[in-house]
């Protein structure tokens, strides 16, 4: 090691600088939202500047589920985002499969075809999208927003379980085909207990991406018959309007979040090998 | 299926001929296979697709009129025989917004690129409890958009937001005021909270890159007696120029289509209005389907023409 001459020892601590305001700039905000969530609604106007909370109540994370359907909210974005998932991944290892060991012609042409659909800017389909989603009478439905959500799942699942079988030695496959197993049967019994870590990154992914989705469930619901938590957030208001409703919003946020954590702390191997194969394969 | 993996191309050149109604049946197959996903397609992406296409060519206000009336070109433009021009193309709300979204986009894509960058070479250096703080960055990015704007929405409050506090007592802002109610700073506000949520995803796109390089570069760069500076600016960074190309167009494309955050923090405010939000304003808000529909038209066609550029000149590769 060379001795540190004054320059590099300036380096080093302008280094730590910048990492600790980074690190501030990434954790604030969540202390900020957990202290809010934990204040008593009464002392929210006095002590919303302090930093820390005189006391502390779990008030507010009830009062969510009291004023308003939030829990029938939770469970609209539950079954949207678990069905986009199971719908995504059905279509997509079909597909993958199709992509990533046969040989046809216009296979490059139909790769474009759905990375461009994946490019897609949502605003450019909502409108026909709502007036389809009318025709076909699913309006304010659950099944309505599985529908649409599968614009921007199905492309990104396609992608990236084909990239995954492309490299699933041929060996495999050939052997089935020879056995006179069925195309379904050899995606089935051989393809499948290979492709389960793909599955479960491509289907983490596309359930986060499935459960923070707004825009289409602004415009597609109108009550909380199939309104997800993001719309029931974007837009809530407390129970009265004499209160002020950001404990509420917070709790509200805080219990949205801890799934995902939870998600991101088991899996977080696969969340960035599956978000790097995604984005440097496309 | 005679042909060894690694050279398909040799005996896709001259397939024997109980190869070639092999191959057919493969197609076919194939196409058997393909075939729900291309029709799911069809139905959520091309037919819609077409159909705003479609209406961007009428009249159409969803409240009052039954069908849609062919308008032609007259959503784009159009000037009345007192010369107010009623077109898109003509009217300076699309104009601003087209501004902002892309004062947002550059601004926002700048930033998270250098603090993607910052965040990425501090996770891959041999600092102490880099795993800890690699699973710390991804929260950001995996929480819900809403949640987050709302979380920072707080911030900014007007009367109890902690950064309108700080703003107030540096100075920054009058009594009273808070960094989105000022027009000046709104948009800037907003770009803040967008860093704060994407730079962790530029971070994990830039950290895949930078492990590629193999260390013996650098060990070699020692012993040649350059300078970490050095070894930055003629190793990391060149070597890091692919992975950085794409993560920039991954992060300008979603910038440029921009809704949810600014929308829930600021609403319809002309300020912070992006070309979504304007073109979901008119379709939903005025009910102007036909006009909406052509706001929409030219945000695909931004966005294509971004993404051609993209294709082409990385010259990305499927096969």
């Amino acid at each position: 090691m060379r001795k540190h001459t004054p320059l590099q020892l300036l380096g080093q601590v302008l280094f730590w600088v910048i990492v600790v305001v980074v690190l501030f700039y990434v954790l604030f905000p969540f202390y900020w939202a957990i202290k809010t969530s934990l204040t008593p609604p009464v002392d929210l106007s006095r002590t919303a500047l302090a930093a820390f909370p005189d006391s502390i109540t779990f008030q507010n994370y009830v009062d969510v589920f009291r004023g308003q359907p939030f829990g029938r909210n939770l469970l609209n974005s539950l079954v949207v985002a678990v069905g986009t998932v199971l719908i995504s991944l059905v279509l997509a290892s079909l597909s993958a499969y199709a992509l990533g060991k046969y040989r046809f012609r216009g296979k490059t042409a139909l790769m474009y075809i759905i990375l461009a659909v994946s490019v897609f800017p949502q605003i450019a389909v909502l409108g026909g999208m709502y007036s389809s989603i009318r025709a076909l009478n699913l309006y304010n439905s659950t099944l309505g927003l599985m529908l649409s959500y599968l614009i921007f799942t199905l492309p990104f699942t396609v992608w990236v379980l084909t990239s995954f079988v492309r490299e699933i030695p041929n060996e495999l496959e050939e052997a089935a085909v020879v056995d006179g197993a069925t195309p379904l049967q050899t995606l089935v019994q051989v393809l499948f207990p290979v492709m389960g870590p793909a599955l479960v990154t491509t289907g983490l992914l596309a359930f986060i991406n499935a459960w923070n989705e707004y825009l289409f469930a602004l415009t597609l619901t109108s009550d909380d018959r199939a309104r997800t938590v993001p719309v029931a957030i974007g837009s809530f208001s407390g129970a009265s309007q004499y209160e002020n409703p950001f404990a509420q919003i917070m709790a509200a946020s805080v219990i949205v979040t801890i799934p995902l954590i939870i998600l991101v702390l088991i899996f977080q191997r696969r969340i960035v090998s599956g978000l790097t194969a995604g984005a440097v394969k496309g | 299926m005679t042909h060894s993996p690694t050279e398909p191309q040799l005996s896709a050149a001259q397939p024997p001929r109980r190869t070639r109604g092999l191959e057919a049946s493969r197609a076919r197959t194939a196409f058997w296979l393909l075939l729900p996903t291309l029709i799911v397609l069809a139905l959520v992406a091309g037919y819609p697709l077409l159909r705003t296409i479609y209406l961007s060519f009428t009249d159409y206000n969803i409240n009052t009129d039954a069908h849609p009336v062919w308008a032609g070109l007259s959503n784009y433009w159009y000037t009345t025989d007192e010369g107010i021009g009623l077109g898109v193309l003509q009217s300076p709300d699309w104009w601003r917004a087209v501004g902002n979204t892309l004062r947002f986009t550059v601004s926002s894509v700048v930033l998270e690129t250098l603090l993607g960058l910052a965040l990425a070479l501090v996770i891959n250096s041999k600092i102490r409890g880099k795993s800890m703080l690699r699973t710390a960055i991804l929260v950001p990015w995996a929480i819900p958009t809403v949640v987050s704007a709302q979380m920072w929405n707080w911030m900014y409050n007007d009367s109890f937001g902690i950064l309108s506090d700080w703003g107030q007592k540096l100075g920054i802002l009058g009594q009273g005021q808070s960094f989105i109610s000022n027009t000046d700073t709104a948009l800037w506000a907003l770009v803040a909270v967008d860093v704060w949520k994407t730079a962790p995803f530029m971070a994990l796109l830039l950290l895949a890159g930078l492990q590629t390089i193999p260390s013996d570069m650098y060990e070699a760069a020692d012993v040649d007696g350059a300078s970490k500076v050095t070894q930055f600016w003629r190793l990391t960074l060149p070597l890091l120029t692919p992975a950085l190309l794409v993560a920039l167009i991954f992060r300008t494309l979603d910038a440029l289509r921009v809704f949810d955050m600014p929308y829930v923090v600021k609403g319809n405010s002309p300020e912070t209005m992006t070309m979504s939000i304007y073109a979901r304003q008119q379709m939903f808000d005025n009910a102007q389907f036909g006009y909406g529909s052509a706001v929409s038209v030219l945000i695909f066609l931004i966005i294509m023409l971004f993404t051609v550029g993209y294709i082409t000149s990385l010259r990305v590769r499927f096969d």
